[in-house]
């Protein structure tokens, strides 16, 4: 609850800035609800930004379990998209039910790499995992842009981006979810995003590998004590956080465009950061925080068009200051803390 | 091209590029040193490239831009030291949202100002630094090793970061050590922005950082956050991203490496230098608690 405070804390923040701009902060939050709820193609839109963020909340939160920061889901679900249209691109001849889920595989595969990566080398180096993600997806931005532009371009457009996979990857036309919500992207693996969710928390919560995940987060000298190996612990963690970003290639490759596209995510990886801190790390509530985000993002999108000084780039603004609201939560658990010591 | 000429090129591009590098670095140092983790220097920077396009735009020179830089960077440091000092949020999910914000509000700003997508109009040549920056780097460097080394308030920082306790025992405030360290670190990651839109630019462009902050502060973890070698760390990156822009369309062997592989050279050497060297530098002891 004192979460949604927090939320609540930074979204009022957020509109009264917008006073500098010349604008009514109520007229921005109708135009921010109104966009993201206003009909069915918005709701569309709306899920088809929370299926991303649910995937990449789920794969910030199982770093913080483990007492990892991912900040390199971008990098991991950029390198998962970049090898699912690939796949599709290069084996086109692949019959349909086993061609998506082969493209899958293979995504969840780089993406899981891409954050085992870093997890070893801070098991084994000691190396700062924030900094070495955050250069990875630097690296991701560049070997992706590359594929795109040189390796596989698409013929047909002067878009960055890669040429469209073959029909058979496509799962849409027995897509029950893209049928509800016509001309958006939203499609049927906002399922898998919410079964994903579930079994994560089945893991976390009620398995022992789980368990032993979360004692290395909490006390790792505790753990090492009772007999978990840290080191094999935190390259599980993050390889597992790679492979869930990943699974954002599904939704986007397979699910709807059927290519990747440079700059298709707005930022999913670092929204994923606020998903997760929303949701205080559980899996369940990251279904609920990827949608409020998700709206977040989708009501945004029309500032562009029905004000005249607020653009988009507003919800980083919203983002930032709810991040920042709900980290300064702690500081009325503090002051309990110290009450309670008195 | 003479082999001479083309060393000359790089090594004053080196030291160039080093400039932003040094200052952030140097901010990260105060700010880690005082046991305060700072993945905010990325944002400090954005702002201090911003802030100082903006005042040299209005004031028609560098160092007001330079001056202006300074006050913004004084201020957003102030701010991260609210957040993560009285307010106890945690610091890295701090870092990163602050990040988010200069990314956010930056582009909100211009749109005002200039009605822009997020970048400044160009300041005039004349305005723009010709060597000035490279300049006070070295020095601030330079002070920063003699101030750790010989000053009673260079000790206070080191304790702030390794014994709070001690320090607070002795009858100084931790909590003050603190907030003037990470004050600072604002200052001079936001000096490093505006060498980058005064120096080796000559306007705000979306996102010039590039991660600079974050390379200034695996800089700092490579130099075990002394400043000496911390200042090396920043001259081999920098190298590093000088050699990157020389060899962009250059023919290997009859081939042109793809300009993209060219690009990510910096990040590839950096994750090499962090995971490859530094073995056993421990960072100050308490990095991270709060007190």
């Amino acid at each position: 609850m004192r979460r949604l405070l927090g939320f609540a804390v930074g979204l009022i923040l957020a509109l009264l800035l917008t006073l500098f701009a010349g604008e009514n902060p109520f007229h921005v939050f109708m135009i921010l609800v109104r966009s993201a709820f206003g009909s069915m193609y918005d709701l569309g839109l709306t899920l088809s930004y929370t299926t991303p963020l649910i995937f990449c909340g789920l794969s910030v939160a199982i770093g913080f379990h483990a007492g990892l920061f991912n900040i390199g889901a971008e990098g991991q679900l950029t390198m998962a998209t970049v090898t699912a249209a690939a796949v599709g691109v290069l084996f086109p001849q692949v019959p349909f039910p086993i061609a998506p889920l082969f493209a899958f595989i293979c995504a969840l595969f780089v993406g899981g790499l891409w954050g085992f990566i870093p997890g070893w080398l801070r098991a084994v180096r000691g190396s700062h995992e924030v900094i070495i993600t955050i250069m990875m997806n630097f690296i991701a931005a560049g070997l992706a842009s590359w594929f795109a532009l040189k390796v596989i371009p698409n013929p047909n457009s002067q878009n960055p981006e890669t040429a469209v996979v073959s029909a058979n990857y496509l799962f849409k036309d027995y897509d029950l979810i893209a049928r509800w919500f016509p001309d958006t992207p939203a499609n049927a693996s906002l399922g898998v995003a919410i079964v994903l969710a579930v079994l994560v928390w089945i893991f976390l919560w009620k398995t022992t590998w789980g368990y032993q995940l979360r004692a290395v987060g909490s006390n790792p000298e505790a753990a090492h004590r009772g007999g978990i190996s840290e080191k094999k612990t935190l390259m599980i963690a993050m390889t597992l956080a790679g492979a869930f970003a990943g699974c954002v290639a599904l939704s986007e490759v397979m699910g709807s465009s059927g290519q990747y596209r440079v700059g298709f995510s707005p930022d999913y990886g670092f929204i994923g950061i606020a998903v997760a801190l929303l949701a205080n790390n559980n899996p369940l509530g990251i279904i609920a925080a990827a949608f409020l985000m998700g709206a977040l993002h989708k009501g945004a999108s029309d500032l562009d068009l029905e004000t005249t000084t607020i653009t988009r780039d507003f919800s980083r603004i919203i983002q930032a200051l709810i991040i920042l609201g709900v980290a300064a939560q702690a500081y009325w658990e503090h002051l309990r803390a110290r009450k309670g010591k008195k | 091209m003479d082999m001479f000429l083309v060393l000359t090129t790089l090594v004053l591009a080196t030291l160039r590029l080093a400039t932003p590098l040094v200052f952030a670095s140097m901010g990260g140092m105060m700010s880690e040193r005082s046991g305060i983790v700072n993945v905010a220097l990325e944002s400090f920077m954005l702002v201090g490239a911003f802030v100082g396009a903006v005042g040299a735009y209005y004031a028609g020179h560098a160092w007001i831009g330079w001056l202006a830089a300074l006050v913004a960077g004084l201020l957003i440091g102030a701010l991260y030291a609210l957040f993560v000092i009285e307010l106890k949020a945690d610091q890295i999910v701090t870092g990163m949202a602050f990040n988010l914000l200069a990314m956010g509000v930056i582009p909100f700003i211009t749109k005002i100002l200039f009605n822009s997508t997020g970048s400044t109009p160009p300041i005039a040549v004349e305005t723009r630094f010709y060597f000035e920056p490279l300049v006070m780097a070295g020095l601030l460097v330079a002070g920063l090793t003699w101030w750790l080394r010989q000053t009673r308030s260079g000790l206070w920082l080191l304790f702030a970061g390794e014994h709070p306790e001690a320090l607070q025992a002795s009858g100084v405030s931790v909590r003050k050590v603190r907030w003037t360290a990470v004050t600072l670190s604002g200052a001079f990651a936001a000096w490093g922005g505006a060498s980058l839109s005064l120096f080796l630019a000559s306007s705000y462009s979306p996102m010039m950082t590039g991660g600079r902050g974050f390379m200034a502060l695996a800089a700092l973890i490579f130099g075990k956050w002394k400043p000496l070698p911390a200042f090396a760390a920043c001259l081999f990156f920098a190298f590093v991203d000088a050699l990157q822009i020389r060899l962009q369309g250059m023919q290997i062997a009859g081939m042109e490496i793809p300009v993209q592989f060219v690009q990510i050279l910096p990040y590839i050497v950096t994750i090499i230098a962090l995971a490859g060297f530094i073995g056993a530098s421990r960072p100050p002891k308490a990095l991270g608690k709060e007190f």
